[in-house]
């Protein structure tokens, strides 16, 4: 399957092609044309240029309505005037199939959903989780070659999301269903997906699995907007190899595996996530191969597993972010505590400075 | 107990206007008609109760002939208000944005700024025999003589939903807007035409406001005297002009009530009938305009 797009305003002469039978992410921030993309492989907007190609077939000119793709609305879209098994047979009915056959087929996909009592219920007498269902029952039933689901769990409160995120990724992987998924909520694309886009401005900026992304960023926006990082941001002093000096301008020096080319003397942007930093109350405690740095506690975050630490760095005070490890070892940690940390340089990435980003902080 | 006389005093003092409308000009009136339609006068300031004038009614084919007709030509106007207030509504509600939207309201405002009898004497400027349009069908060769097209059914017709189309527009364009898009697209993307759309989707979510539309508008066309008046003139036979003359013409009040019992009968039995027919509720109803 493959699908091309070029020159939309919203949507920037992007392509990518996606695995039969995977689940797709597209993931960025509003505004960035992830929308705008969903609604062009739906058919509801026409692509100015190039092309959307389904199991082969191109589908320019196929209006939604005759494509094999059906769509998971982000307000859902059920249908109020109709009951539960009504809203999942529609599509049925429409291909004009006779209605025993269509009430057989709906209550056999609610029951697979696990609404198998559902279905004279009406749409408004169901939980959020329940319509979540419906709407995915609705759309699997008329078995699409590609189901989009435009961010169905956005309306959810946080617990129920989490249950729907596991949820969904068991659905997918028991009907086979090609699912494109967008989302701004990073911990959904990296929980449910094979693959994902980051998008950013109309572009994809990287293409990969979540664990690529993740530990292997190609741009400053992917290791910003994937997981949590600390951006240090200042020009390179010198070069070793494939890792960099670096100096911020009021004079930290950090060291950082380089991405792409940078020499001695540009502007960069480096990335060092939480739980790469090693914490320790004296710089004795640290590996000894890493340069050390210390700082002093401004403020400890708790979060259960997700907890961390916020420091100063102790001479320039810039904020920097380690997490917790859990082995209780720091429970008595407080604020204006002086600890020490290092990382190891190959696990912190420094890119060339994007443009106008090189005054600011993170 | 001091606060809760107080309250029940605003209360009544707040309900006071409505229930003094009602009471005096609609219910006494309808009593003292109802009164009147059912008594006969046998002689000068003498009168019976009887049953008279509404067998008066089944007796003389005329009048039951000119009730039939208005009540089908009443329905035939709210059905040809409706199909025509669709799509404008939906444009309205629909395609129109922003300043748009509000523009075309405008314009289906603006007849409403000018007195009804005028309006309808505008319609006969243009349609009588020595009016516009005549000439104009002349002049294009499609007539070789100037045309009446006034005193005509289609006539009485154009006029009655000329003068409906607001009322039907407004509860379209409310409960049109109300029906989320993303239903519409939803329906789209599950394989449904424009047709089945339509059908399945944007018609039962405005039900309410089409029966609401729709009731507002046979009312109106029922209880019109002005419009089949004057664009149908004589043939028109309107049951309006049926109780005017006798009200006012022969004097015959007795008549003229029960006839008027007889049109309110007509309404609140076809109104019944619509909510039935199309499965509505009336406080549903109601509650959409």
């Amino acid at each position: 399957m493959l699908k091309r797009f070029a020159d939309h305003v919203a949507v920037d002469s992007l392509s990518f092609s996606v695995e039969r039978g995977s689940f797709f992410s597209i993931l960025g921030p509003s505004g960035c044309g992830k929308t705008t993309l969903l609604r062009m492989i739906a058919g509801f907007i026409a692509p100015d240029g190039g092309d959307i190609a389904i199991g082969g077939k191109s589908m320019r000119d196929v209006a939604p309505n005759r494509r094999p793709v059906n769509m998971v609305f982000q307000q859902l879209a059920l249908f109020p005037m109709m009951s539960v098994g009504e809203n999942v047979a529609f599509g049925l009915a429409r291909r004009g199939m006779g209605r025993a056959e269509r009430m057989k087929r709906s209550n056999a996909m609610l029951e697979r959903v696990g609404l198998g009592n559902a279905a004279d219920k009406r749409v408004d007498a169901l939980s959020g989780g329940q319509r979540q269902r419906v709407a995915i029952a609705r759309s699997l039933v008329l078995e699409p070659t590609l189901l989009l689901l435009d961010e169905p769990l956005g309306a959810l409160d946080l617990k129920l999301r989490e249950h729907m995120k596991i949820e969904l990724k068991q659905l997918q992987a028991s009907f086979g269903t090609t699912f494109v998924y967008i989302t701004h909520d990073q911990s959904e694309a990296l929980v449910l997906s094979d693959h994902v886009g980051v998008m950013n401005h109309g572009r994809f900026e990287q293409l990969g699995t979540p664990q690529d992304l993740y530990y292997r960023p190609q741009t400053p926006f992917v290791a910003g907007f994937v997981g949590a990082n600390n951006r240090i941001v200042g020009r390179t002093t010198g070069a070793d190899g494939a890792i960099a000096d670096i100096a911020t301008a009021d004079g930290w020096v950090v060291r950082a595996l380089k991405s792409g080319a940078i020499a001695v003397g540009d502007a960069v942007e480096v990335f060092v996530r939480p739980e790469a930093a090693i914490l320790a109350r004296g710089a004795a405690e640290l590996p000894p191969d890493q340069p050390r740095h210390s700082g002093e506690v401004q403020s400890v975050l708790f979060d259960g597993a997700n907890s961390a630490v916020l420091l100063q760095e102790a001479r320039t005070r810039r904020e920097f972010r380690i997490a917790l490890p859990q082995t209780g070892q720091f429970a008595d940690l407080k604020p204006h505590d002086h600890v020490a940390f290092s990382f190891d340089p190959s696990r912190a990435v420094c890119f060339a400075a994007r443009a106008g980003a090189a005054g600011q902080d993170a | 107990m001091d606060s809760r006389w107080h309250a029940r005093l605003v209360l009544g003092l707040l309900l006071a206007p409505a229930v003094l409308w009602l009471g005096a000009l609609i219910i006494l009136p309808h009593v003292d008609l109802a009164v009147l339609s059912f008594r006969e006068r046998v002689g000068p300031r003498q009168y019976v109760a009887s049953l008279a004038q509404y067998k008066t009614f089944f007796a003389e084919p005329l009048y039951w002939h000119v009730f039939l007709r208005t009540a089908v030509m009443s329905v035939f106007a709210t059905l040809l208000t409706l199909l025509l207030a669709f799509p404008i509504a939906w444009i309205i509600a629909k395609l129109a944005r922003g300043r748009a939207g509000s523009l075309l309201f405008i314009i289906c405002l603006i007849p409403f700024w000018v007195s009804e009898t005028v309006r309808t004497l505008g319609w006969m400027i243009l349609l009588r025999e020595s009016g516009v349009l005549p000439a104009l069908l002349v002049k294009l060769g499609l007539t070789a003589v100037p045309v009446e097209l006034l005193y005509r059914d289609a006539t009485i017709l154009l006029g009655l939903v000329y003068t409906s189309l607001l009322f039907m527009v407004v509860p379209l364009v409310t409960s049109l807007e109300s029906l989320d898009n993303s239903l519409i697209e939803a329906a789209y993307d599950l394989g449904s035409g424009g047709w089945a759309i339509l059908r399945h989707i944007v018609i039962p979510h405005a039900a309410p406001g089409i029966t609401a539309g729709c009731i507002v508008v046979f009312m109106l066309t029922l209880g019109n005297y002005l419009t089949p008046t004057l664009l149908g003139g004589k043939n028109s036979q309107w049951f309006t002009e049926q109780i005017y003359t006798q009200f006012i013409t022969r004097f015959n009040w007795e008549q003229g009530a029960a006839f008027g019992f007889l049109l309110l009968g007509l309404s609140t039995a076809l109104v019944i009938l619509g909510l039935r027919a199309s499965g509505q509720r009336f406080g549903d109803v109601m509650r959409s305009t």
